[in-house]
């Protein structure tokens, strides 16, 4: 096959920016005398930023590169932006803590970019194969930065339990995507969606498509594949959990939303029927089990279960508008998610990270602001109005109610009003208590992200339309 | 119609005094001191525009009036504003209640004074906008978003098992609304709107979806009215309430599920407010007499007055629901003054508990020997609360059961027992706080009511015994929005029945 020539490859030039610039980031890291040097990550934010511009500034529309094996239309432009900014602010959060950590050294902000290469290439992955090699770049990334904190005890931990279960995951999908192709004879999802329309399904495909969910489960940490989560976020090096809370989630859903909606839309009913299975298991999973947590990293953990849960929520109803809903839903998440990490990221004494959940006593008293972003960004993941989470909530059940899942949009409220309980229970120290011990002060990067994400989450209520059209625009491309 | 946005400017009045008091400096006196005189100053700016809105009322219309429209999200969500002669009272109640609040709290609050008066602001903003929305979703934000202040103000500025309290509101209030959340979408995706008079007109709905659409709105409005079984958040909310936050709990929060079945449940599911007003009926009934009884037994002077307002409010949720002329407007009239009265018996409480800081009613005894004006304001709201013909709590109840009496008897015979044993609770309570002899040794100094003491309970006492007397103003605002109200809901009840009938009578044709 003849390559394209290089002005064809219009659509897929951010990834091969990002691509070119880590690898020049690396040279750079490698080639500069002092080895904890943060002008590497500067570069690399600023590698980001220029990624998404370019992304950004594609002309609408969907087109295929490589024999179908890209393509990028607006579903993926709005999950890659995400993607970025996920990555950006997470890296900014990075700095200060791994320079106390004694561990600002420059494959840091390197991984965190080829893992976001990976991502980029995830939600533009359009047939199996080059699904699982996105997959792969992203993940083996990942592994890395999990036990970046490689002299302490957790976080190798971390590292090592992430890698043998996602490569059990990854050899699950792998399995998945075998038995698809053995019954379909092509690996592109418009091809199989083209067999699945004229031929009946097959037992061997469903159990194809069953295994594919539950790698991509994994990935997701949805119940009842989440086992890794909390010893994961527990253990890796707090910047890192904020961006596996953040990014990978995005470009799972990417990867989800992308292969039952283009490759399966004709076997709806059966992958239906799991999601919501998954879904109402990680919603109620989420809920009940935060509620005994002590360690707030691992509180997070669960939270984020319960939230992937009322993501697939909207992906259960299976139309435009419950695409639409996940994409609003990640798009809020992803803000109080990074947000609520910046506090994490703020409980520090001395130089040691504080992690149980009883040091927030009296928090309001010693540090007011702090306390108020916290309780902005925990009412808005109990879902309150007229906080951003309330609307992200509000967009996957409306999507749940139109396609007359009624139990599960009741379910689904249920558990919030639950998982506000454990929320509203962080709040209550901060407010209700007597202060503990001080914390440090904040340091100016987290005090950014700290300030951005919760002014979003407080106010955007206002300009709510832009965030509701952009969705669904880009839930439309799908369809 | 005025151009300026009235309403727009009452609702946000509140948040702008609270930015204020959010940039004052430090913690020492001064700042208190200040924080206090702004939150006063923005309560009575706010109250004194809210007259404004009184005066250009048009009480002769039933339409929707100072109307704000806006898009929000797409066309089909939008910032809709606007006031008819249900809602406006109670923005009235509102605004006159705040100022209140802030000058009771003067010097019961001595910690954190900035939070808390920022706090009530955005508590004040959200209460306002709960009563104006005209969309459902404005309404949501509004009313869900009233959970967040007073959930802090329960938690920080409570009595000793205030975390337990303010938690039980929060998870019981929001366990209702998120049901109600549901029923608004699924009215959404029916209709495509969620504009309120809109939904009032449509008469689209099945039978079937009334009903589910109805109980979900109940699930929510019973919890925050409260009608029994669903009441027992109240009674733990009001104990731990500092006396501020009791007031407007009492005075407002439980209005909403009143105001909630008159704008939403009666003209958007006549239907299933028709079918299902018996099993109201029953609650009613039930909440009126056994909450009484439950009021008799309490040790706690908060606690009792916590278990007459379930009572109170089960004349209106009785009134409101017999649908009749009589009922509604009895119904809102007793809101209005339970709203008052309530109100005033929770400060007088804050008056006593500020000096000897003891709920409990044994630690009293033979005030009237030391505060004989205290003693003569009591006197007239627990007569009040009893419904003494003279003081608004009469006119209410009268309506109600007047009302009542239309609909069933026996609801009425059972329901008029509830003022009787609300007669003895009340009487009981004040002779063992104010009457006898004075031997607790605490009591021995203590100070009659303090001119900001008076200055708070003066406009109460004046208004309960007004309206006791004259309540005309308040029937004159309500009425042709009530005849509208019921005229439209026997109407679409019409309108079944004549789509129902044809069948039966097609059959009989046939046999002929």
């Amino acid at each position: 096959m003849p390559l394209p020539a290089f002005q064809d490859l219009a659509p897929i030039y951010p990834e091969i920016f990002l691509a070119l610039a880590s690898m020049a980031l690396l040279m750079i890291g490698v080639f500069s005398r002092d080895e904890d040097n943060p002008s590497v990550s500067w570069i690399a934010i600023a590698i980001l930023v220029a990624t998404g511009a370019l992304i950004a500034g594609q002309d609408a529309g969907a087109r295929e590169l490589f024999d179908g094996a890209f393509l990028a239309d607006d579903f993926g432009r709005f999950m890659k932006l995400l993607i970025l900014a996920g990555a950006a602010l997470a890296i900014i959060l990075s700095f200060d803590y791994l320079k106390t950590a004694k561990i600002l050294k420059f494959e840091f902000p390197v991984l965190v970019l080829l893992s976001t290469l990976g991502m980029l290439l995830l939600a533009s992955a359009n047939n199996l194969i080059s699904l699982y090699l996105a997959l792969e770049l992203q993940s083996l990334a990942l592994y890395v930065l999990a036990s970046f904190r490689r002299d302490a005890v957790l976080s190798s931990e971390a590292g090592l339990k992430y890698f043998v279960l996602g490569a059990l995951s990854s050899g699950m999908l792998l399995y998945g995507c075998s038995l698809i192709y053995g019954y379909t004879g092509t690996v592109g999802f418009e091809g199989i969606a083209a067999v699945l329309e004229n031929t009946d399904r097959s037992v061997g495909l469903v159990f194809g498509l069953v295994f594919v969910l539950a790698g991509v489960a994994f990935k997701l940490s949805a119940v009842p594949f989440h086992m890794w989560t909390p010893d994961v976020y527990q253990g890796a090096p707090t910047p890192v959990t904020a961006f596996f809370a953040s990014a990978p989630k995005v470009a799972a859903f990417a990867m989800l939303i992308r292969i039952v909606q283009e490759a399966f839309p004709a076997i709806a009913e059966d992958w239906r029927q799991i999601i919501i299975a998954i879904s109402v298991a990680s919603m109620v999973l989420g809920a009940f089990a935060a509620i005994g947590q002590t360690n707030i990293k691992r509180l997070m953990a669960y939270s984020s279960i319960g939230h992937v849960g009322y993501a697939m929520v909207g992906l259960a109803a299976g139309t435009p508008s419950g695409v639409q809903g996940v994409m609003i839903y990640l798009a809020i998440y992803i803000v109080m998610t990074l947000g609520a990490f910046a506090c994490i990221l703020a409980m520090r004494r001395g130089d040691s990270d504080v992690e149980e959940i009883a040091e927030l006593n009296g928090l309001s008293r010693n540090q007011p602001m702090l306390a108020f972003m916290l309780t902005v960004l925990l009412f808005s993941m109990a879902g309150i109005p007229p906080l951003a989470g309330f609307f992200a909530k509000f967009y996957v059940f409306l999507a749940a109610i139109e396609a007359e899942l009624f139990w599960l949009a009741v379910i689904g409220v249920v558990t919030s009003v639950v998982s506000a309980f454990y929320y509203l229970a962080i709040i209550a120290r901060m407010y209700f208590q007597e202060p503990a011990a001080d914390f440090e002060p904040m340091t100016a990067k987290v005090r950014f992200v700290l300030g951005l994400t919760g002014i979003i989450t407080l106010f955007l209520f206002i300009p709510i339309q832009f965030l509701v059209t952009a969705a669904e625009t880009a839930a439309g491309s799908l369809f | 119609m005025t151009s300026w946005p009235i309403l727009s400017t009452v609702i946000f009045l509140p948040l702008v005094g609270a930015l204020f008091i959010l940039v004052l400096r430090g913690d020492d006196g001064a700042a208190r001191r200040n924080a206090r005189y702004i939150a006063l100053w923005t309560t009575v700016v706010t109250f004194a525009v809210s007259l404004l809105i009184w005066r250009d009322f048009d009480p002769t219309t039933a339409e929707f009036q100072f109307v704000e429209k806006h898009n929000w999200i797409g066309t089909s969500i939008t910032y809709h504003l606007g006031l008819d002669g249900i809602s406006m009272l109670f923005v009235i109640l509102t605004t006159f209640l705040m100022p209140l609040c802030v000058l009771a709290s003067w010097q019961s609050v001595e910690k954190r004074v900035k939070e808390y008066m920022i706090a009530f602001l955005v508590l004040e903003t959200l209460m306002i906008g709960v009563f104006c929305a005209l969309d459902l979703i404005v309404f949501y934000l509004f009313f869900e978003g009233g959970l967040i202040p007073m959930f802090i103000i329960i938690g920080v500025w409570g009595g000793q098992r205030r975390v337990y309290a303010s938690f039980k509101f929060f998870l019981y209030t929001l366990l209702g609304s998120v049901l109600m959340l549901l029923a608004i979408m699924a009215i959404y995706i029916q209709t495509g709107t969620t504009d309120i008079p809109t939904l009032i007109a449509y008469d689209g709905f099945s039978e079937a979806m009334q009903f589910w659409l109805w109980i979900a709105f109940f699930a929510s409005f019973a919890v925050k009215m409260p009608m029994w079984p669903v009441h027992t958040w109240l009674p733990d909310a009001h104990v731990e309430a500092p006396t501020a936050g009791s007031v407007i709990l009492a005075g407002v929060l439980l209005k909403m599920g009143g105001y909630g079945f008159l704008r939403f449940s009666i003209p958007m599911f006549p239907l299933a407010s028709a079918d299902l007003a018996p099993v109201v009926f029953v609650l009613s009934v039930v909440a009126i007499i056994y909450t009484s009884f439950v009021a008799f037994a309490q040790e706690d002077v908060k606690k009792l007055i916590a278990y007459s307002s379930v009572a109170h409010m089960g004349f209106v949720t009785l009134g409101v629901f017999t649908l009749t002329a009589q009922g509604i407007q009895g119904g809102i009239f007793q809101m209005l003054s339970h709203g008052i009265i309530s109100s005033a018996l929770f400060l007088c409480v804050g008056v006593v508990y500020d000096r000897i800081h003891t709920r409990e009613i044994a630690a009293y005894g033979g005030l009237a020997n030391r505060m004989p004006i205290y003693a003569a304001c009591f006197m007239l709201f627990t007569m009040a609360n009893v419904g003494l013909p003279g003081t608004s709590g009469f006119v209410g109840e009268f309506l109600t059961l007047l009302g009542a009496f239309k609909v069933n008897s026996w609801v009425a015979l059972f329901a008029t027992t509830g003022v009787i044993l609300s007669a003895a609770y009340a009487l009981w309570l004040y002779r063992r706080m104010i009457f006898g002899k004075l031997e607790k040794p605490a009591l021995a100094n203590i100070l009659d009511v303090s001119p900001r003491e008076i200055a708070v309970l003066a406009p109460l006492v004046i208004l309960t015994i007004f309206f006791g007397v004259y309540p005309q103003p308040v029937m004159t605002v309500t009425s042709v929005s009530v005849d509208k109200l019921i005229t439209e809901y026997q109407q679409d009840l019409q309108n079944a029945e004549a789509a129902a009938r044809p069948q039966p009578d097609l059959a009989a044709a046939e046999e002929n």
